[in-house]
């Protein structure tokens, strides 16, 4: 839902609330993200997809095209495509070519380590191309800490090689957590630094994430910084309507609302396509029970979207549950699904970060948490000790 | 705007849903939702006539609902989804 705008009202008769529409699916997604490969030099302690390792059985450049033709012809204005870190796919370029001379715009996440200069000049040549460098710092610090050593260097790197092959308005995709909330302004200063637009998401516990969601995260009273911050600064910052649980905090004016659809569009007006094509209702919830098919499937990618069980009851009307007599429910629709998933909440429970404090009270009672349904993480290295004979 | 000769950019997709359509530009990436069916007519039959009010009329507007298509058609044309007809 990256570039979602606020949805414009042109209504001149109304057909009732967009969002209630919205609610019941579309004829396709939005948008859509596609991550292309579990393989990854990186290993990130909070990866949504526990990357690493390239899966033995990830899409073909082939089966790759044939789902572009399908999104092509479902109308599908633009892709998110991330990883792993796509770029290590050798089709990579071939792939991202080829959609969008099929009218599919592409914005694609990449820790930034093969954006070399020559790399940098090709990416620039490409309309319809958007670019996400992943930074959670701005110092090494902080970044390595959460995205491993020397991955802020690289990043960096990568950002001065697209500025000085002239590619305009990159983004810097930040996921907040609780050590750098702190550093927004700064975030904001690197990227009018680059001329590139800051893109902040909210930490969700999925992947590894369910590792590392308990010590990262905001404290309830950063969220309330997090949503003031955006309220009085985030004109220009993207956010993938990532936050909209904190409209909670809002007074229920207008005014108080966090710019986007408010909506879970899980399955409704997004999903994900993993590197091996099984199809699931958002990006953070890579798990056998959110996973709808596969575009392997007969039918492809279309059948799955339309018709796969799992997406149909995601559009039917939800229960607000544990929530239906909070004054707030309109203004946070119950939060994030993914988020209550992974800590162990139902799904009409409150969400963990609720801005009333509700999350972390019914996260003392909470079930447990749900096991990976898949690992590709690299296996720990053991330290090898050389001794002389 | 109704006597204004417009077009839909060349750089926009409009895609029909069951509410209305989505509108996507690609060069400024904004998406827009159309809310209305009528409002979808209107965006495409922009280019086959002179004006909007010829738009309007030959799409069957009831003449009461012209100022709210005004509207609809200015915001798109503020947004650069439309833009003048050379």
């Amino acid at each position: 839902m990256t570039a979602t705008e606020p949805a414009t009202d042109v209504t001149p008769a109304s057909t009732g609330p967009l969002v209630s529409q919205l609610k019941h699916g579309l004829d396709a997604p939005i948008c859509l993200t596609w991550e292309l490969t579990y393989a990854c030099n990186l290993a990130c302690v909070h990866c949504l997809s526990s990357s690493g390792r390239r899966d033995p059985r990830e899409l073909t450049t082939a089966e790759a095209k044939a789902v572009l033709d399908e999104l092509r012809d479902l109308q599908v204005f633009y892709i998110n495509i991330g990883g792993g870190e796509p770029m290590i796919r050798r089709d990579f370029f071939e792939i991202v070519e080829y959609a969008i001379s099929n009218g599919i715009g592409v914005k694609f996440s990449t820790n930034g380590a093969f954006i070399d200069s020559k790399a940098a000049r090709r990416l620039a040549a490409m309309d319809y191309l958007d670019i996400q460098i992943s930074l959670d710092g701005t110092d090494a610090d902080t970044n390595d800490s959460v995205r491993g050593s020397g991955s802020y260097a690289t990043a960096v790197r990568a950002m001065e090689n697209l500025r000085d092959a002239g590619f305009e308005g990159f983004k810097i995709s930040v996921v907040v957590t609780r050590h750098n909330v702190d550093q927004l302004d700064e975030f904001q200063a690197l990227a009018d630094s680059f001329g590139a637009t800051l893109r902040i998401t909210r930490l969700r516990p999925s992947g590894r994430g369910a590792d590392s969601w308990h010590e990262l995260r905001p404290t309830l009273a950063q969220q309330r910084t997090i949503y003031e911050w955006l309220l009085e600064k985030g004109d220009n910052v993207l956010t993938g309507d990532s936050f909209f649980h904190l409209n909670a905090l809002g007074d229920g004016s207008p005014e108080s609302h966090l710019p986007g659809l408010n909506l879970c569009g899980a399955g409704r007006v997004v999903c994900l396509i993993d590197p091996i094509g099984e199809v699931y209702a958002c990006p953070f919830v890579m798990h056998d029970e959110f996973r709808a098919g596969s575009v392997r499937d007969p039918g492809g990618f279309t059948s799955v979207w339309r018709e796969s069980d799992l997406f149909l009851s995601l559009r039917e009307p939800e229960s607000a549950g544990a929530c239906a007599s909070c004054g707030s429910y309109d203004a946070c629709q119950g939060g994030c699904m993914a988020a209550k998933v992974f800590v162990g909440l139902p799904l009409d429970g409150p969400d963990p970060e609720c801005g009333g404090g509700e999350g972390e009270l019914a996260m003392a009672d909470a079930g447990p948490r749900p096991t990976a349904s898949a690992d590709h993480s690299k296996p720990a290295r053991v330290p090898v000790t050389l001794t002389r004979r | 705007m109704l006597d204004a000769a417009l077009e839909l950019h060349p750089k926009v997709a409009v895609r029909p849903e069951p509410f209305g359509a989505l509108v996507y530009h690609y060069d400024t990436r904004r998406l827009v939702f159309l809310k209305h069916p009528d409002v979808v007519r209107v965006v495409e039959s922009l280019s086959d006539h002179d004006n909007l009010a010829d738009v309007l009329t030959a799409c069957e507007i009831d003449e009461r609902r012209w100022p709210a298509f005004d509207r609809a058609v200015t915001s798109l044309y503020e947004s650069e989804m439309i833009r003048d007809r050379d």
